[in-house]
């Protein structure tokens, strides 16, 4: 890499331009509330599908993944598995019921059973504390990535991401952002795709030949087709996976992409879509990750970048020259931005309408102070975690990353199952389900070896507590207990109230037309 | 929100038997479902991080954890649209409850 050449300055307008002009188009369908947030409901199957596979795949997935498989062989595509299979328990369990009940955000599901401003105002607590860790992962990613494609500071990096994502949410609400994900998505799809098939074509497009070949393109022989090279503790491989299984159904900047859709049957046929084109970009990751390992080589690849970051952007260089190098890192430019953005979004849907809207306001704002707010909660949001991404240069991002999965299945998951499936289920427990989940997985985190460990290894010198470097397996099952006593301890049950959700979640007969 | 939703006897509703029995259909689908497929996704890590049965080749030199994974996919995509066309017989039957509700209340 020699600093930016004219092409990659050339894709990088192109991008920065093109998302522009959407977010002008977009900003004129702007005006109400629902507009902002949910793109007046409107997309179609498709459209949220391909919304949803861009808000997905992070620059932790193209970047990150393709690094893991490089360095790791079958190790790193252990990540690959666990968010794919992710979306299925999306489908099967939290889809359908929270476009049934939901209206903006994930506390409007939960408030559907339990109206009272601390179940609210917890759940938006719970909601912003993992999209700022998922933010300033996605920022100091960005900062560091962007550093190095095109030789300008850390700072001024964070900085140029973070004003285009203000930009696009402030002017064009979840309208230009579901655009700009969508368009990234095709775009992400184009690059992966071109670069499996100039891999595939070097292995004479045998996939047999492949493996033969990886068998003994790296230092490690045979044991790079196995796993073990990197996840050597059973236990750990397991918290992981249960982490990233369990966590996409509790991710607020996914789950705020149902609300786009006008019923539960666009928001089914939108997770078809995305679970093809997610499915499909995981599998390519093994060729990027493989031909990386094969034709760029693993120390080449760790030069660049410790965490093997640079794996597929030095790929496209090996294979397709300049224009290809050029192209992708453009792509991952995108895809950065187009995850920051939906991003803002959800915090600000938490900040605005449930904290200000809900429960400061009490649900009587006009339509106009929501846009202003909503407008003022995104570049709060913004402002916040670009001024934590600039102290936080030095952080892993892997470990920002699965820390927000953990949250999301620990303090999420439970509560969004408890509130649709279990009749008993009621306030004291939904507030002790979300705080339990939340502060075990960041106290667990707190005490993991990603906090404590030799020096140069954590963030502080010292012996960590517990060997698990993602909590999620003892603080998954902690959130649904705290749910199940905070229920039991108190007395307060709501058997009409939950007849009313049971009736909704599995008709959507609020939402479709009834005749009277 | 508003004032559709509180013309809308969700009680009554609750009680009709087509609705208690779609419910007990869905949820019985749905989580039998869940758990045969966590359970497929699990095994997977209980079997890398704890015997080497999945490291002998398969095909060539594709081990059979690919092969595993290879499944994982599959599995995927297929219960993924197995879930869609169960959900429209769902829809169906909800359809006829909404009208059975409002032929009940004209």
């Amino acid at each position: 890499m020699n600093g930016m050449s004219y092409t990659a300055v050339a894709f990088f307008v192109a991008i920065v331009g093109l998302t522009l002009v959407i977010t002008w188009w977009a900003s004129k369908r702007t005006s109400s509330a629902s507009d902002f947030y949910t793109a007046g409901g409107g997309l179609t199957g498709w459209q949220n599908g391909l919304a949803i596979a861009g808000d997905y795949l992070s620059a932790a997935s193209f970047l990150g993944i393709a690094g893991s498989v490089a360095l790791f062989g079958f190790d790193g595509f252990f990540f690959s598995l666990g968010y794919l299979v992710a979306y299925l328990v999306v489908l099967y369990i939290v889809a359908e019921p929270l476009r049934n009940l939901g209206r903006f955000t994930l506390a409007d599901m939960i408030t559907a059973r339990f109206d009272q401003a601390k179940v609210r105002g917890t759940a938006a607590l719970s909601t912003i504390t993992i999209v700022l860790f998922y933010m300033i992962a996605q920022l100091v990613g960005a900062g560091a990535l962007i550093q190095l494609l095109l030789g300008i500071d850390y700072w001024v990096a964070v900085l140029l991401v973070g004003f285009m994502m203000t930009i696009y949410v402030l002017f064009g609400g979840m309208t230009a952002t579901s655009w700009v994900q969508i368009i990234k998505a095709c775009l992400l799809m184009l690059g992966t795709v071109i670069i499996s098939f100039l891999v595939l074509q070097k292995f004479d497009f045998s996939i047999a030949k492949m493996f033969t070949d990886m068998a003994s393109a790296t230092e490690h022989g045979e044991a790079y087709l196995n796993p073990g090279l990197r996840y050597s503790q059973g236990l750990d491989t397991i918290s992981m996976m249960i982490a990233l299984v369990l966590g996409t159904a509790g991710l607020p900047h996914i789950l705020m992409r149902f609300f786009t859709v006008k019923d539960a049957q666009t928001a089914r046929s939108s997770v078809i879509w995305a679970t093809w084109i997610v499915g499909i970009f995981y599998i390519l990751t093994i060729f990027l990750g493989f031909g990386a390992a094969a034709f760029v080589g693993k120390d080449k690849i760790v030069a660049a970048n410790a965490a093997g970051n640079m794996a597929a952007p030095l790929l496209a260089e090996a294979l397709g020259g300049d224009i290809l190098f050029s192209f992708v890192c453009a792509v991952a430019f995108a895809t950065i931005l187009a995850v920051v953005a939906g991003l803002v979004l959800s915090g600000a849907s938490a900040l605005s309408h449930d904290i200000y809207g809900q429960i400061i306001k009490k649900g009587k704002v006009t339509e106009k102070e929501q846009v202003l707010a909503a407008r003022i909660g995104s570049i709060t949001i913004s402002i916040i975690s670009i001024v934590l991404a600039l102290g936080a240069q030095t952080l892993n991002v892997a470990f920002l990353v699965s820390l927000a999965f953990c949250i999301a299945a620990s303090a999420n998951l439970p509560v969004i199952i408890y509130t649709i499936y279990w009749k008993r289920f009621n306030t004291t427990g939904a507030v002790t389900a979300m705080l339990t989940g939340l502060i075990s997985a960041l106290v667990l985190v707190a005490v993991s070896p990603n906090v404590w460990g030799p020096e140069g290894k954590a963030i502080f010198v010292g012996e960590p507590l517990i060997m698990l470097t993602n909590p999620a397996l003892i603080s998954v099952p902690l959130g649904f207990i705290g749910g199940w006593i905070g229920t039991l301890l108190s007395k307060e049950t709501d058997e009409a109230k939950y007849r009313e959700v049971d009736v909704k979640a599995n008709t959507g007969i609020s939402v479709q037309d009834v005749s009277h | 929100m508003g004032n559709q939703q509180k013309n809308i006897d969700y009680d009554k509703i609750a009680q009709l038997d087509s609705f208690k029995q779609l419910v007990k259909k869905k949820n019985s689908f749905v989580w039998t479902l869940a758990i045969i497929f966590l359970i497929a996704y699990m095994t997977l890590p209980l079997l890398t991080s704890y015997t080497k049965i999945l490291h002998a080749k398969a095909i060539g030199d594709i081990t059979w954890v690919w092969i595993y994974a290879a499944g994982l996919f599959i599995m995927t995509w297929s219960l993924a649209h197995l879930y869609v066309a169960k959900a429209s017989t769902f829809d169906k039957e909800a359809k006829a409850i909404i009208q059975e509700y409002e032929r009940g209340n004209n």
